[in-house]
């Protein structure tokens, strides 16, 4: 393994060849539609009148709230909180942008005319946008059927707590606010969706670029009252990137087969920039207060969380996932045994969230990497040191959090070491101290964290009370599948379950498979297309919170392995030999102590193709295999309320270089060094440009990317206001380095390696401002981080300095 | 994003715009490179009866020189200009055009457009206050002379009435004696400026003459003589210093945009009291001959 190759992917879409699903026509006779969406943030529904739209010329259907109401049930919650959702308003308009009626027509220019005229009499009610506006006593409520605005609220004690905290020597408090950012993927949304009324009732055939997790598809399924099965969902190869956005698309699915439904015919929709910015999603905006007990010597002993998501106007399944996809993970790298958490999530009138590279861990570690950071200050500690002390040890693996999770592996003294000799750290911080003599602003930031990977979906159960949770009804799943063919030819077709959304899964792919059955890579080919009704897979399937490199190649190596041994007995055959005495290598089948008796793999398939009746007596002709790889680590969440809510647990260690200007106090990242442990490196270029991507995202989020509101409700709507990095943002100095401690979980040791610097560099970057302005006496606590929130900051700061003088 | 229906008409002559745009009676709009007014329509925010594209109109789009001036065409498109030698015999404009958006968007967005569409936080508008560049104004009527400093009424807001066309913009090229600056400060590159200035110095006679023009600092580009300014600063040893303090009021006088989320106004006076001073100072270092780097 490890060898570098260009991806398979890569020329078709450099020569224009990709399908996309917008490229793809998969049925006759296909309408288009537009969706008329809620100006306003809360807003009752008073009256609607689609007469006028249904009249347009060229309008096929005008579907609104009284036929979405009447037709589709609520989407399944993940919690019995009544506040019900469906793909449309019905009752009331709760974010600017939600959709509340389909107008399907002969083109989208056609369409977009006869949204027009869709006449929707509203009431406005006063929006509630921000999470006190929502916890607030007298706040409006937005679901009429809930007692508040709180979707849910649990409370989780591990260890003792209160003891624990009672006999520290000092408790570290902070309190942070994590910014709303989303993924602004290349392409939007996409759907073509059509209602077919089958002689045993209604069935959909959906394309869609969605990529799971595949839970969503039983969501879909509630909202229709149909069997899954009878919802066939369609994936196209290409996916011009989600990083999480796109898991919110089931809703609009659900949407288009109804409008087919009523317009008779199948019908597409294609999500514009403005409607993606508005009304699709993004990573949950987060309140937290997090408490440490420390021990005089910067042992952090006990930990307290209170964690607040703003979820938006609904709790959209999978939400509220944002607060426990780092349950098991919730203390990060160090040994800490008592830990409690209060996690909530509150409904607002901004769009509703979900998965975003990161996916919980950006939130998480914003709090406790930034408490760290104090906990060292206040212990007169480096934070690398203060860090070090507090680290799980390499001889604690497999090592038992208090919440649940059981690291895999892991070395977290090393990488750190690694970083930052990488860094020359000693050296920096002497150029600090000279910067600092200069008057200028330097600052360095660490953030080191357990990266988790290959998620385990039962995590959601946890927003549910343990005595609730009905016994023998429990969720868990870290499961992938492949399907593993071979043809007459020996041509090697390998069917994954794991829809990419762009990462190149297909070059990954080839390579195990090739390695497994000793092959050249051009032999085997990778399929990724998703089909529901013949691609297999289970709920957790899906391409989300970086399963592909622990799950998918664990599931190729298995079945490759069996499909090995058919192969190995029809070699055997062939050169009359004993299968036990055979190995596959260099694209043939051969003694292994002979290598110069050997017969070509294709024609040991060829054998089993042609001539079955030649193999030995009880050897099936099966040239085809399908695994599940199925760890037992990942189970449902226990009635003490802990989950391994991962499978795997990497670990990522950064430091960020900041400059701020002290003329202009503009923020500039000039340096990153990352040390990343993803067990055992699978292809190192696609894990280095999975570090560069996470990387240019996390930037985002920490200098330029807000999805903000006016206290009014209004969102950032356009590309103008909402600022992602560019090339000409992304020039600092990049040190990437690695370690590989395998997993003992996984078939090749790999883990995850897609989500970890989303995870770390956002909060390293607002270490690194804080250290800079620390001779200022600035605090930092939310992101993101430019020159004109600086210059708030020195502003209030020198304010404060001048009063106490 | 699709825009509304509208009627679309390509004239080979002015005079047919002209004509159309009369006809439109005030439901016409002038397309050229498109780049601000194209999502516009997409976005159903702007909604024409009528398109008026102007790009088949031969003789919009020249450059041309005569008597110390050089006059871009309505149609000529912002990266032509960057990469004739007009960027040079008109340096502000040279020094400015690599900020304007992206080169992808330059090689199809105009000198001219970019004046019309009279965005406050634009380039091309305060190059043209700075410079006192004149801009032809043509409409059924015949032709007419506006100076760029009576041009800009306000944001997205110009002299131009409703049948009227932009025609071209003439700007003076750089004689003896003259020394310029640029820069602005933008969240991203490419994105319209938080705060700029446009600096033209002329050293040439026994006192400086010194013009400054400010941009993303108010609902149009706001443009001061400082000659006095720079007089008095010069004898200081360290000249961008001495410009910082005695440029203070008029910095706190120009800016007087509300803050947005970007920028509050607070953060716009210190952005553009600085980028002031520094390019004022460059400006007058290179009315010396010499390159302003050699100056810090």
């Amino acid at each position: 393994m490890t060898r570098t190759t260009a991806r398979i992917e890569d020329p078709a879409l450099l020569t224009g060849r990709g399908r996309f699903l917008d490229d793809l026509d998969p049925f006759a006779g296909t309408l288009t539609a537009a969706i008329v969406r809620s100006p306003h943030p809360h807003a009752r529904i008073r009256g609607v009148d689609l007469s006028r739209a249904r009249r347009h010329p060229g309008v096929a259907a005008v579907v609104g709230p009284e036929e979405v109401a009447a037709e589709l049930k609520p989407f399944p919650l993940a919690v019995k909180t009544p506040m019900p959702y469906y793909p449309t308003a019905v009752d009331k308009a709760r974010f600017v942008g939600e959709p509340v009626a389909i107008v399907v027509a002969a083109d989208r220019y056609a369409a977009e005319d006869a949204a027009e005229l869709v006449h929707i009499d509203y009431e406005p009610l006063p929006p509630v946008v921000e999470i006190d506006d929502a916890l607030a006593p007298d706040a409006p409520l937005l679901h009429d059927t809930a007692e508040s605005n709180v979707a849910t609220d649990r409370t989780f004690t591990f260890g003792d707590v209160d003891e624990v905290f009672a006999r520290a020597d000092r408790v570290v408090v902070g309190e942070y606010d994590f910014p709303r950012y989303s993924s602004t993927p290349m392409e939007c949304y996409s759907v073509v969706a059509e209602w077919q009324d089958e002689a045993d009732g209604p069935a959909i055939e959906a394309w869609a670029n969605f990529h799971g997790p595949f839970s969503m598809v039983a969501v879909l399924a509630g909202a229709f009252g149909l069997p899954a099965s009878r919802i066939r969902l369609r994936i196209p190869a290409d996916n011009g990137g989600s990083f999480g956005i796109k898991a919110g698309i089931y809703p609009y699915v659900a949407l288009l087969a109804l409008a087919s439904k009523h317009a008779g015919r199948p019908v597409r929709w294609t999500e514009d920039r403005v409607e993606h910015l508005l009304g699709s999603s993004a990573g949950s905006d987060r309140r937290m207060r997090f408490e440490a007990a420390v021990s005089a010597d910067g042992r952090v002993r006990g930990l307290r969380a209170d964690l607040i998501d703003n979820v938006g106007g609904y709790l959209r399944p999978p939400e509220p996932s944002t607060l426990y996809r780092c349950f098991g993970n919730i203390t990060g790298a160090y040994r800490i045994d008592a830990v409690s958490i209060r996690s909530r999530a509150v409904v607002t009138n901004k769009t509703p969230t979900g998965l975003n590279r990161g996916f919980g861990g950006q939130q998480l570690y914003f709090g406790l990497e930034r408490l760290m950071d104090e906990v060292a200050l206040r212990c007169d500690l480096d934070p690398g040191e203060l860090r070090r002390r507090n680290f799980v040890r390499g001889t604690d693996f497999p090592y038992a959090t208090p919440t649940g999770g059981i690291y895999d592996s892991g070395d977290y003294h090393a990488a750190l070491d690694l970083l930052l000799k990488n860094a020359d750290y000693q050296a920096l911080r002497q150029d600090q101290a000279r910067a600092r003599e200069r008057g200028e602003y330097l600052g360095i930031g660490l953030a080191t964290i357990v990266d988790p990977s290959a998620t385990n979906i039962g995590y959601v159960g946890l927003a549910t009370p343990a005595e609730q949770r009905a016994k023998g009804r429990g969720k868990s799943g870290s499961t992938e599948h492949v399907r593993i063919s071979v043809d007459p030819n020996g041509l090697v077709s390998v069917l994954l379950g794991t829809v990419p959304q762009g990462q190149g899964h297909a070059t990954v792919a080839q390579q195990v498979v090739a390695d497994a059955l000793g092959l050249p890579r051009e032999q085997v080919r990778p399929v990724v297309e998703m089909d529901t009704a013949t691609t297999p897979w289970t709920i957790s399937s899906g391409s989300y919170s970086s399963r592909f490199a622990p799950l998918l190649t664990s599931a190729l190596v298995e079945a490759s392995e069996r499909l090995a041994e058919t192969i190995r007995i029809a070699g055997a055959t062939l050169l009359g030999a004993d299968a036990a005495a055979v190995e596959l290598a260099e694209g043939s089948v051969r003694l292994r102590d002979e290598p110069a008796r050997s017969v070509p793999f294709r024609h040991a398939a060829g054998v089993v193709h042609w001539d079955p009746g030649s193999l030995p007596p009880g050897v099936p002709a099966r040239l085809y295999e399908e695994a599940a790889f199925t760890p037992p680590e990942s189970k449902a969440p226990s009635r003490t309320d802990q989950i391994n809510s991962s499978l795997c647990y990497g670990f990522v260690a950064e430091l960020a270089v900041v400059r701020i200007d002290v003329e202009t106090r503009e923020v500039r990242l000039e340096q990153v060094f990352t040390v990343h442990d993803a067990g055992t490196i699978l292809d190192p270029v696609l894990l280095e440009g999975q570090v560069h991507g996470a990387l240019a995202h996390a930037l985002g989020g920490a200098l330029y990317e807000e999805m903000r509101y006016s206290e009014a409700g209004q969102p950032t709507a356009t590309f103008m206001d909402y600022l992602c990095p560019t090339s000409a943002e992304t020039t600092y100095a990049l040190d990437s380095d690695h370690l590989e401690t395998p997993s003992p979980l996984t078939k090749l040791g790999a883990k995850g390696c897609g989500e970890g610097s989303c995870m770390s560099l956002p909060v390293a970057i607002a270490n690194a401002v804080a250290d800079a302005l620390r001779p200022e006496g600035v605090e930092i606590t939310s992101l993101p981080l430019h020159g004109n929130v600086v210059h708030q900051l020195l502003e209030r700061s020198a304010l404060t300095t001048e009063r106490k003088n | 994003m699709k825009a509304a229906p509208f009627a679309y008409a390509r004239p080979a002559r002015l005079a047919e715009a002209l004509a159309e745009l009369a006809r439109s009676d005030g439901g016409g709009k002038v397309i050229s490179g498109g780049q601000s007014l194209v999502p516009v329509l997409a976005m159903r925010l702007a909604r024409p009866d009528v398109l008026v594209d102007i790009n088949g109109i031969a003789e919009l789009g020249r450059i041309e020189r005569s008597g110390g001036f050089a006059e871009i065409g309505a149609t000529v498109r912002q990266r032509a200009v960057e990469r004739d030698p007009v960027s040079r015999e008109v340096p502000l404009l040279g020094m400015a055009l690599p900020w304007v958006g992206h080169r992808e968007l330059r090689s199809r967005g105009t000198v001219c457009g970019s004046l019309a569409h009279a965005d406050p936080a634009a380039e091309l508008p305060a190059v043209a206050c700075c410079l006192d560049a004149s801009l032809t104004v043509t409409g059924q009527d015949g032709a007419r002379q506006v100076a760029a400093r009576d041009f800009f009424a306000g944001a997205m807001m110009t002299a131009l009435g409703p049948g009227d066309v932009l025609t071209s913009v003439r700007f003076p090229l750089a004689g003896p004696g003259d020394g310029y600056g640029f820069a602005e400060i933008a969240r991203r590159h490419g994105d319209f400026a938080l705060a700029g200035v446009a600096v033209h110095v002329n050293a040439e006679g026994r006192e400086p003459s010194a013009v400054l023009t400010g941009f993303g600092i108010s609902d149009r580009p706001v443009t001061r003589s400082v000659g006095a300014e720079l007089a008095e600063a010069l004898d200081s040893g360290d000249l961008e210093a001495a410009l910082r303090s005695r440029l203070a009021d008029v910095v706190e006088d120009m800016v007087d945009t509300e803050g947005d989320v970007h920028a509050s106004r607070d953060y716009r006076r210190r952005l553009f009291g600085v980028l002031a001073s520094r390019e004022l100072a460059k400006a007058y270092t290179r009315t010396r001959g010499r390159d302003a780097d050699d100056h810090e």
